[in-house]
C-alpha cells in the first residue's frame, strides 16, 4: 500500500497529472498561462528594484538630490509589477482551483454512476466504508497536486528565465548562486521519499482509528452490555498511539525539512553577496545589478517550494487514482437486454436450475420450481437455508451462478433496464429508509398521488403512526429525520412496495418486528386489496404460510420439498419439525406437566 | 434533545475560553512549552538575516569609499551563515517538541473521548447520529493536529517575524516604519472581513461536503433497495446536484482566498513604492543610507507574508476551536448512568433477585412509558415478559441491566440498589441480548469470545453444541473461522443472533436478559435454542421479552405489560384462562402459528 516516491511513481503520477491536463485543458492553459506571468513578474519585480536602486537610490542619495520624475516611474513601476503579478495569481489560483473541483467532481459522478450500476454482489464484496471513502478521499486525493500543479508548471517557467537571466547578468555570479537549485532538488526528493510512505501510513492508521470507532459506536449496545468499555478503549488507544508516533515521525521529517528548505536560498543569497562584492570590487558587475541577483534569490525562494508540493502529492495521488480505477474498471455489470413487460395482470414466476455460489460456499443448489399468475408462495426453511439469497434472486439483485429465473416467459436478464423493477418490488428483512419525507420514502420519486400514498400506507398498516407524525406525509424520516421503531420502518418499506402495485410481490421476512396482530391485519390487507399479484413470502408464521397457495420448502439451499401446506405436514419431516416446533413443544410441556401431576397424585 | 445540550454546553464558551478549557482539560500540551516557544523566537531570528547582511554589505562593502571591504563583507556573511545555522536547528528542534507535545495530547483527548463515548447513556447514544460521534473522535481531533501544528506555529513565527522586522525597521529608520505600518493598516482592518466571509464561504463548503457523503452514503448503504426499485436515475440526480453544489461552494470559497491573497500583494507594492519614493526623499536629507533603504524593501516582504497567512490562520483556528468544541462537547457531558467504580458494591454471589421499587421512567421531555412498576422476580426463575410494541417492555430491561436509571422509584438486584453495583460486577453477572445481533466485523468464534475474552476454541464449540447449534455451525463454510462481515452482514438477520446468543451464554451471567433475541431464527431453532437455554440457564434468573408467545409458554410466570403498567402476571395457563390482554395477545397468536 505505501508508495515511496520512485521513479516509476513520480512517472505514474505525470501520467495522472497529463490526464488532469487533458480532462480540462482549457482551465488548465489559464492557469498555467497565469503562473507563468506571475513568475515573470516575479522576475519583473527583481529587476525593477535592481533598476530602481541602480538608477534613483544610489546616485540620489550621493548626490543628495532626488528627481521626482524618476521617482513616480519607480513608484509606477513597482505598481504596475504588483498588479500583472495580481492578475497571474488570481488566474492561476482560480484556474488550479477551477481545475481541481471540476475533475473531483467529474470523477465523483463516475464513481457513484459506477456504484449504481455495479451489481448488488459487487457491492456485498467492497466494505461500505471502503466505497464511501473511494467516492471521497481518494477521488479527492487523487486530485490534490492539481492545487499546486499550475504554480509548479510557472515556477519551471520562472527558474528557466531566471537562470537565463543571471547568465546574462554575470555568468559566474550565476553559476555559483544556482549551485542551490540542485541542492533544493536533491533535498526536496530525499523529503518525498522518507516522509511518503510515512503519509501513506498515516493516512491508513486514520482510517483504522476511523473504522474502529465506527465499528465500536456501532456495537456500542453489545459493548455496554457485556462491560467491555475498557478494552474497546484499549483496542481505540493501542491505534491512537500508533497514529500518534507516526505523526511524531513525520514532524521529524518535516521539522527538518522546513529550516532547511528556508536556509538554502538564505545560504545563496549569503554567497552571491560575498562573491558579488569581490565581482563589484573587480568591476565585473555594479552594486544594482548585484542587488538584483540577491533579491530574486529571495523571490525564488518560495515558488520553488511549488515543485516540492507536487512532488509530494504524488505518491497519494497514484494510491487514490488507483483505488479510483478498480471501482472505474469494475467488471461483473449486470447486461440487460430491452424487453419489457407491458401487459397487466400478475407475472408468472418460474426458477430453473438455479445455483449460486458466494465465495467458496454454494449457497443454492439447482433450485427450481414455478409459480402460476396470481398465486401466492411460501418459502420456508431453517435460518441460513438460503431463502434471502433466493429472494435477491427473484428480482435480480443478484444473478445466478448458473439458471436462470423467468417472469412469463422471458428470461428476466432480458429486461430493460428499470424493467424489472416496473414489474416486481422486493421488501427485504432489513429496511432502509432514505434520508427524505414520508412521502419520498413511499413514492422514491415517482408519481404518485397522495391518495394512493395513504392507500399503500392503509394496507401496510402505516396510516395510523404517520398520520400521528408532526408532519404527516412531509415528515422528515432516516437517519437525520424522526425515529421509527423497527416495525414501523417495515411498514413504510411494505407500504413502498405496495403502492406500486406490482405484479410480482416479493417479501423477505418482510414483517419480523411488527406484532403478530398488526401482521394479520397487514396480510388480510393484502388479500383484500384488488391489487393483482403473484406473491413470494419467505416466512416463519403459520398464518403467512396459510395465506399460501403453495409451500417451497428450503433445506441446506435445496428445495426439498412442495406442495400445499397440508401435503407438506404428510409428506416432509424438516417442514413438519419447522411449522409445528411451537406445538411440539407445548405438547411435551403437557406432558411433563402430567408427568409431574401423575407423579403429584402417586406421591 | 440532549445533541443539544451535548453541544449547548461548550456553544456558552467563547473561543478563548474553549482553549484554555482544552488546555486544562489536556495537561499533555503544557509540557516544555515555554522552551518551545524560546526556540520559536530563536527560529524567527534567521529571517532577518537576509535583509541586514544586504544593509551591512552595500553600506560597509560597496558604498565603502573607494574599493569594496572583502573582510567586512566575508565577516557579516559569515555571521549570517552561523546565525542560518543556529536558527535552523533552533526550528528544527521547535518542530520535532511541538510535534511531540501536540500529538501526545491530542491521542490522549481522543482516547478520553471515545471512553467517554461509551460511558455515557443509551439515550446520549442514541441522541446523537453515528457519524457525528465517529467524527469527534477523529476528524474534529485531526483539524487541532492540522491547525496546532501548522497554524499556531505560523501564528508564533509570525508574530516574532513581525515583531523582529519591525525592531530593524525602527533602528534603520522610524519614518518609514510609521509608513510602512500607514500602508498595511487598510489590509489589517479588511483581514476581519475578508476572513469573516472566507470563514463562511467554507462553512457552506463543509455543509456542502456533508450533503455530498450522505448522498454518496445513501448509494451504497441503500443498494438493494436502489435496484430492487430502479431508482437508480433518482439517486443519481441526486448525487449530481449535490456534487455540483459542492464545486459551485469550492468555488466560490476559491475566489475570496484568491482576492485576499491577491491584496496583500497590492499592499506590498504600495508599501515598496512609498517606502523608495519616502526612503529616497530621506535619504537626500542625510536620514537613511543606501543600503539601509534597500534593507528595508527586502523587509517589507517579511511583513506581508505574515499578514496574508494571517486570513487562513484565523480560518483554521476558527475550525480548530470548532472542532475542540465538539469534543470538549462530549466529555462535558455528564455520564448521567454512571459507573460508581472501586467504591460500588459487589453483587453477591449466587443466583439474583429482582426488585422494583414503584419504578417510573420517562424519555427527557417525552411521556411516561413506564407507570409505577412495583414488583419482585424470584432468583432462578424464568419470565416472560410479554406485551404489544410500544408497551415499555424494551425500558423494563433497559432499567433492569441499568442502560438508564428510572425517573422515579429505584431498581434491587438481590437486595443492592442497582445504581450502587460496581460495573465490574454488574456487567460480568447482568448480561442483556439485544434484539440487534450486532456482531464485530471478525470471525465467529471472535465474536462469541466476546462475551468472556479468556474462553477457548474448545469451550466455544462446546457452546454452540450446549446450546443445539452444533448443525449449524458446521454448515458454515469455516466453522468457527468463519467471517462474519461488517456488523455481521455476512450472515443473515437470524444467525447473527444465534452467535449473539452463544455471545451471552459464554459469559455465563447469572441474571440473563433476553431481548426478543431470536424475533429472526426459524421455529425449530428457536424452540431447540430456549429448551437448551432453559435447561442451561437451570440455577439462573432468565427474563425473555418476546413477541412470540412460544417463549411464555415455556416461562414460569408471565408479566403482561399494557400502555406502561404491569396489568397481569401469572402462569401461562392461568393467565391464559383469564379474560384479559394476555389471553387477548395469545388468540391472536395461535391463529398466527397454528
Amino acid at each position: 500500500m505505501t508508495a515511496p516516491v520512485t521513479a516509476g511513481v513520480i512517472r505514474r503520477g505525470m501520467g495522472i497529472l497529463w490526464i488532469a491536463v487533458k480532462e480540462q485543458p482549457k482551465v488548465f492553459a489559464v492557469s498555467a498561462v497565469g503562473s507563468a506571468l506571475f513568475g515573470l513578474m516575479t522576475i519583473a519585480q527583481a529587476y525593477v528594484f535592481g533598476r530602481i536602486t541602480e538608477r534613483v537610490i544610489v546616485p540620489s542619495i550621493r548626490d543628495g538630490h532626488a528627481r521626482t520624475g524618476y521617482l513616480v516611474a519607480a513608484f509606477c513601476a513597482v505598481l504596475i509589477v504588483a498588479i500583472l503579478k495580481v492578475v497571474g495569481i488570481i488566474a492561476r489560483r482560480l484556474g488550479a482551483g477551477v481545475m481541481q473541483y471540476r475533475l473531483q467532481a467529474t470523477y465523483r459522478r463516475r464513481v457513484t454512476r459506477r456504484y449504481l450500476e455495479l451489481p448488488l454482489a459487487w457491492h456485498q464484496e467492497h466494505p461500505t466504508g471502503e466505497l464511501l471513502s473511494n467516492a471521497n478521499s481518494d477521488v479527492e486525493a487523487t486530485w490534490y497536486p492539481i492545487a499546486p500543479f499550475p504554480f509548479a508548471v510557472g515556477v519551471l517557467f520562472m527558474l528557466v528565465v531566471t537562470l537565463g537571466l543571471l547568465f546574462v547578468t554575470d555568468p559566474v555570479l550565476a553559476f555559483v548562486g544556482s549551485i542551490v537549485f540542485p541542492a533544493i532538488a536533491v533535498l526536496t526528493v530525499y523529503y518525498s521519499r522518507r516522509m511518503s510512505p510515512l503519509m501513506t501510513e498515516a493516512q491508513e492508521l486514520r482510517g483504522e482509528v476511523s473504522a474502529i470507532a465506527h465499528e465500536s459506536f456501532d456495537g456500542a449496545l453489545v459493548v455496554k452490555t457485556l462491560g467491555r468499555e475498557g478494552d474497546e478503549t484499549a483496542r481505540f488507544r493501542a491505534k491512537s498511539l500508533e497514529l500518534r508516533d507516526t505523526m511524531v515521525a513525520v514532524g521529524r521529517v518535516r521539522g527538518l525539512f522546513d529550516p532547511l528548505m528556508e536556509a538554502l536560498p538564505v545560504l545563496g543569497v549569503l554567497v552571491v553577496l560575498l562573491v558579488g562584492t569581490s565581482r563589484v570590487g573587480s568591476g565585473d558587475i555594479d552594486s544594482g545589478q548585484l542587488v538584483r541577483v540577491a533579491y530574486l534569490f529571495t523571490l525564488l525562494a518560495f515558488p520553488v517550494r511549488a515543485l516540492g508540493w507536487v512532488l509530494n502529492e504524488l505518491p497519494r495521488s497514484v494510491v487514490g487514482w488507483d483505488r479510483v480505477q478498480r471501482v472505474l474498471t469494475a467488471t461483473g455489470a449486470h447486461t440487460f437486454g430491452d424487453s419489457r413487460i407491458t401487459d397487466g395482470g400478475p407475472t408468472g414466476l418460474s426458477v430453473e436450475a438455479v445455483c449460486f455460489t458466494y465465495g467458496e460456499a454454494r449457497v443454492l443448489h439447482e433450485v427450481a420450481f414455478d409459480v402460476t399468475p396470481g398465486r401466492t408462495v411460501a418459502l420456508v426453511g431453517p435460518t441460513g437455508s438460503g431463502k434471502s439469497t433466493l429472494a435477491s434472486l427473484l428480482v435480480r439483485l443478484i444473478d445466478p451462478s448458473t439458471g436462470a429465473v423467468h417472469y412469463d416467459d422471458l428470461d428476466v436478464r432480458e429486461l430493460a433496464p428499470g424493467a424489472l423493477a416496473e414489474v416486481a418490488s422486493l421488501v427485504p428483512q432489513q429496511t432502509f429508509l432514505f434520508d427524505d419525507t414520508v412521502r419520498g420514502n413511499v413514492t422514491l420519486g415517482a408519481e404518485f398521488a397522495d391518495d394512493d400514498v395513504w392507500a399503500a400506507l392503509r394496507i401496510a398498516q402505516a396510516e395510523r403512526f404517520v398520520t400521528a407524525l408532526p408532519d404527516g406525509l412531509d415528515t422528515v424520516v432516516g437517519e437525520r429525520g424522526t425515529t421509527l421503531s423497527g416495525g414501523q420502518r417495515q411498514r413504510l418499506a411494505l407500504a413502498r412496495a405496495v403502492v406500486r402495485r406490482p405484479r410480482l410481490l416479493v417479501l423477505d421476512d418482510a414483517t419480523s418486528s411488527v406484532d403478530p396482530s398488526v401482521e394479520q391485519r397487514i396480510l388480510a390487507g393484502l388479500r383484500d386489496s384488488d391489487m393483482a399479484s403473484t406473491v413470494v413470502v419467505v416466512a416463519y408464521r403459520r398464518a403467512t404460510i396459510a395465506l399460501a397457495d403453495e409451500v417451497v420448502f428450503l433445506d441446506d439451499g435445496r428445495v426439498t420439498a412442495r406442495g400445499t401446506h397440508a401435503e407438506l405436514l404428510q409428506t416432509s419431516d424438516g417442514y413438519r419439525d419447522l411449522v409445528t416446533a411451537y406445538e411440539r413443544a407445548e405438547a411435551e410441556r403437557a406432558a411433563v406437566q402430567v408427568e409431574d401431576d401423575v407423579e403429584d397424585v402417586v406421591a | 434533545m440532549s445533541s443539544q445540550t451535548m453541544d449547548g454546553r461548550a456553544v456558552e464558551r467563547g473561543a478563548i475560553a474553549t482553549l484554555v478549557h482544552g488546555v486544562r482539560m489536556t495537561p499533555e500540551f503544557r509540557e516544555g512549552l515555554v522552551v518551545t516557544l524560546l526556540l520559536a523566537l530563536v527560529a524567527t531570528g534567521g529571517r532577518i538575516v537576509v535583509p541586514v547582511a544586504v544593509q551591512q554589505t552595500i553600506d560597509h562593502g560597496l558604498n565603502r569609499p573607494g574599493s569594496p571591504d572583502l573582510g567586512l563583507v566575508r565577516l557579516a556573511c559569515g555571521l549570517a551563515a552561523l546565525a542560518v545555522f543556529v536558527t535552523a536547528g533552533a526550528n528544527y528542534l521547535m518542530n520535532v517538541r511541538l510535534y511531540r507535545t501536540t500529538e501526545s495530547g491530542l491521542a490522549a483527548l481522543r482516547v478520553r473521548a471515545f471512553r467517554r463515548v461509551h460511558d455515557l447513556s443509551v439515550l446520549h447514544q442514541a441522541a446523537e447520529r453515528r457519524g457525528s460521534l465517529v467524527s469527534r473522535v477523529t476528524s474534529d481531533v485531526d483539524t487541532m493536529s492540522t491547525f496546532m501544528q501548522w497554524g499556531g506555529l505560523l501564528v508564533l513565527v509570525s508574530v516574532a517575524q513581525v515583531l523582529l522586522t519591525t525592531l530593524v525597521m525602527l533602528a534603520w529608520s522610524w519614518q518609514l516604519t510609521l509608513l510602512v505600518y500607514i500602508c498595511f493598516l487598510p489590509l489589517v482592518l479588511a483581514i476581519r472581513v475578508f476572513q469573516r466571509a472566507l470563514q463562511s464561504a467554507y462553512k457552506i463548503v463543509r455543509e456542502r461536503i456533508g450533503e455530498l457523503l450522505g448522498a454518496v452514503a445513501e448509494s451504497v448503504v441503500g443498494a438493494p433497495v436502489i435496484r430492487a426499485y430502479g431508482v437508480q436515475a433518482r439517486t443519481a440526480e441526486r448525487i449530481d446536484g449535490a456534487v455540483a453544489r459542492t464545486m459551485q461552494a469550492q468555488t466560490q470559497a476559491q475566489k475570496i482566498a484568491a482576492t485576499t491573497f491577491s491584496f496583500g500583494e497590492l499592499t506590498a507594492a504600495v508599501a515598496n513604492g512609498a517606502v523608495i519614493v519616502v526612503g529616497v526623499l530621506l535619504g537626500v536629507d542625510g536620514h537613511i543610507t543606501t543600503g539601509e533603504l534597500v534593507g528595508f524593501l527586502f523587509l517589507v516582504t517579511l511583513f506581508v507574508q505574515p499578514v496574508q497567512v494571517a486570513t487562513e490562520v484565523l480560518n483554521e483556528a476558527q475550525n480548530a476551536v470548532a472542532g475542540m468544541r465538539r469534543v470538549l462537547g462530549i466529555l462535558d457531558t455528564p455520564t448521567d448512568v454512571a459507573d460508581p467504580g472501586d467504591d460500588g458494591a459487589v453483587l453477591p454471589s449466587g443466583p439474583i433477585g429482582v426488585r422494583f421499587e414503584h419504578v417510573s421512567f420517562a424519555y427527557p421531555g417525552g411521556p411516561v412509558v413506564l407507570h409505577d412498576v412495583d414488583l419482585e422476580i424470584a432468583p432462578q426463575s424464568r419470565v416472560a415478559i410479554v406485551g404489544e410494541t410500544g408497551s415499555g417492555k424494551t425500558t423494563f430491561a433497559k432499567l433492569l441491566t441499568r442502560l438508564m436509571d428510572p425517573t422515579r422509584g429505584r431498581v434491587l438486584l438481590s437486595g443492592v440498589p442497582l445504581d450502587t453495583i460496581r460495573f465490574s460486577s454488574l456487567r460480568t453477572r447482568v448480561v442483556m441480548v439485544p434484539q440487534d445481533g450486532f456482531l464485530f466485523d471478525s470471525t465467529v468464534v471472535a465474536n462469541v469470545r466476546y462475551g468472556r475474552p479468556d474462553s477457548t476454541n474448545d469451550e466455544i464449540t462446546l457452546a454452540f453444541a450446549e446450546l443445539g447449534l452444533a448443525d449449524w455451525l458446521e454448515q458454515l463454510p469455516e466453522g468457527l473461522q468463519t467471517k462474519v462481515g461488517e456488523r455481521g452482514e455476512s450472515l443473515s438477520v437470524g444467525e447473527r443472533q444465534l452467535v449473539a446468543v452463544a455471545r451471552a451464554y459464554i459469559a455465563d451471567p447469572d441474571l440473563l436478559v433476553l431481548d426478543e433475541a431470536t424475533s429472526a431464527v426459524d421455529p425449530a431453532t428457536e424452540v431447540r435454542l430456549n429448551r437448551a437455554l432453559d435447561s442451561l440457564t437451570r440455577g439462573r434468573t432468565t427474563i425473555a421479552i418476546a413477541h412470540r408467545l412460544s417463549t411464555a409458554e415455556a416461562a414460569d410466570e408471565v408479566l403482561v405489560v399494557d400502555a406502561g403498567v404491569v396489568v397481569q402476571r401469572g402462569s401461562h395457563a392461568d393467565l391464559v384462562g383469564t379474560d384479559g390482554v394476555y389471553a387477548r395477545l395469545h388468540a391472536s397468536w395461535m391463529s398466527q402459528s397454528r
